[in-house]
């Protein structure tokens, strides 16, 4: 090593490796260290209370039903759209009379805000007056109040996401079935295979690491998407379409308790930690799979 | 595939292409008729630029605009410059701790500035930063996934057209300046147009530290004029929208190919 060699390579990462630690390395690392105290309140110091955010965590109904909450959007939300962008990505696959045309109405959306997008649908979905009800009045039935309810909030802000998420994903599998050999498919419907069995026998398989790939990217993207929730519900109501970011935010800013809120964020960290490691054990395989 | 499958499967493609721009076609719809045919379509209803004329009246929309191009673009200089430097030393030199320093930047491809907003807010509260443009900014200035993205390129570049610029007596920065960063060019695009399409869209972050007008990006912007007791017409809202989203709407119709390969390079990474 030329000791030159030293000196350039510290200069040169120094200014991104100050804004990295002020902006990302220092904040989670204080994140962890403040779930351990108490919210300093006017006069009033932080405290050291040990696991007493943690306990009360375990304790707090809110919490658990924005961790429910989560799970049922991203079980909601990731297959779905994880489907209908390799259904996208199929359907373009060929060329044909306005394809581009096709092709870019599915991927519009992944270009426009989430806030837009979001009013945009809530224009969709106000009781009454909403395109929804303008339609199922149409036929005779009720005013519905889809993101009103406890019982369908989270279905209608999951309807927003995988309208927005969908063909972005469907990129992907576009750039993947562009490597997948035409010959393959071709030799297979000679020997007679109709064509659901071409799809599961191989093109299905030959795109498993897509589908890996992307499923993780929609999984993180799952914690991290809440801008639409501020327009179509605030989280409610009665939190049942609050997710895990947005009770964050809620606890953080709207009530200012800063030492749950990094305690929440913990969680958050470790769920990711999680992910981290899921990805690298699968990407492993997938090397092995090559 | 017989000649009908194929058609059928064409028919259902545009189908569903046809259901995907719907909600985007009404929006467009009710902002640019009267408000008497929000939900009355009709070949002949008269078209209209009230609505947004409306719209950019009842609201700083000028500045909010002024506010996001500002922002954008000073995140993304920052960005190019910070991070292709520190992507030239992972690159190409050898130093201790360079692997080391690689993991810490590759950690906020997970740890992203957008969930540590907690403590990010009171970083730049102790910095004297509440409330202006470099707030929202600065968090995103040095970014995990830009340096992996630069130094991935600077990687494939002939090590002998390094050689051959330090034998002409080329420093360090000028061999950088002349050599490596024209052939990432490409690379450079890609990460541009993504860096400016999530900036211009974030709204979280933005949020939290501006409150007020001379900060705000468009989204929060945006956010505040639509909000649901604020009482206004919704083709007024949707003309809003619509001229939010205006720019990037704009710049993806120019641009859809690089669009499209960017955002794919900026995900596989």
């Amino acid at each position: 090593m030329d000791r030159r060699d030293w000196v350039y390579g510290w200069l040169l990462v120094l200014p991104a490796m100050v804004f990295l630690g002020l902006f990302t390395h220092l904040p989670a690392i204080a994140t962890i260290w403040n779930s351990f105290f108490s919210t300093p309140r006017g006069r009033r110091p932080k405290l050291f209370v040990g696991l007493e955010n943690y306990q009360r965590l375990l304790d707090d109904p809110v919490f658990w039903k924005v961790m429910v909450n989560n799970l049922w959007f991203a079980l909601g939300t990731i297959p779905l759209s994880i489907a209908l962008a390799l259904i996208m990505a199929l359907s373009v696959q060929r060329a044909f009379a306005g394809r581009a045309l096709v092709r870019m109405a599915y991927f519009t959306p992944t270009v426009l805000p989430l806030i837009a997008v979001a009013n945009i649908w809530l224009f969709f979905y106000t009781p009454g007056f909403g395109l929804i009800d303008q339609i199922t009045g149409l036929f005779g039935l009720g005013q519905s109040n889809l993101l009103g309810s406890p019982d369908t909030a989270l279905f209608a802000v999951m309807a927003v996401t995988v309208w927005k998420e969908a063909g972005f994903f469907m990129i992907f599998y576009l750039a993947a079935l562009q490597t997948i050999p035409p010959h393959l498919g071709e030799a297979a419907k000679i020997e007679g295979a109709p064509t659901g069995t071409v799809f599961w026998r191989i093109t299905f398989p030959l795109l498993m690491p897509t589908t890996l790939f992307v499923s993780i990217n929609a999984v993180i993207n799952s914690f991290r998407m809440v801008d639409h929730i501020f327009v179509l519900t605030g989280g409610g109501p009665d939190n049942a379409s609050s997710l895990l970011l947005f009770y964050i935010y809620e606890t953080s800013f709207r009530f200012w308790d800063t030492a749950y809120g990094a305690t929440l964020t913990v969680v958050m960290l470790a769920l990711l930690g999680v992910l981290a490691i899921g990805q690298f054990l699968i990407f492993d395989k997938k090397v092995h799979y090559k | 595939m017989s000649g009908f499958d194929k058609w059928l499967g064409h028919c259902a493609a545009l189908l569903l292409a046809l259901l995907w721009v719907l909600p985007l076609l009404f929006a467009i719809w009710t902002a640019i008729h009267p408000v008497a045919f929000e939900a009355r379509f009709q070949l002949n209803a008269p078209l209209t630029t009230e609505n947004f004329v409306k719209a950019w009246q009842a609201a700083p929309f000028a500045r909010y605009f002024l506010n996001s191009f500002v922002l954008v673009t000073s995140i993304l200089l920052a960005q190019f410059v910070l991070c292709t430097l520190a992507a030239y030393a992972f690159a190409r030199f050898r130093f201790p701790g360079r692997d080391f320093l690689f993991v810490l930047v590759l950690m906020q491809l997970l740890v992203m500035p957008d969930i540590l907003i907690v403590e990010n807010y009171k970083m730049i509260r102790a910095l004297g930063l509440v409330d202006t443009i470099a707030a929202i900014a600065l968090p995103y200035v040095a970014s995990g996934f830009g340096v992996f993205l630069i130094r991935q390129a600077f990687m494939t570049v002939p090590s002998e057209l390094d050689d051959a610029a330090r034998v002409e007596g080329a420093g360090v920065l000028q061999i950088l300046w002349r050599v490596y960063v024209p052939l990432a060019k490409p690379i450079y695009l890609a990460y541009g147009l993504v860096s400016v399409s999530h900036h211009w869209n974030n709204f979280l972050w933005p949020l939290i530290v501006t409150n007020s007008e001379e900060t705000r990006p468009v989204t929060v912007g945006l956010s505040i004029f639509a909000s649901v007791d604020s009482g206004i017409e919704w083709a007024v809202i949707n003309a809003a929208t619509l001229m939010t989203s205006g720019p990037l709407l704009v710049a993806f119709l120019l641009f859809q190919r690089q669009f499209v390969q960017s955002f794919m390079r900026a995900g596989i990474k």
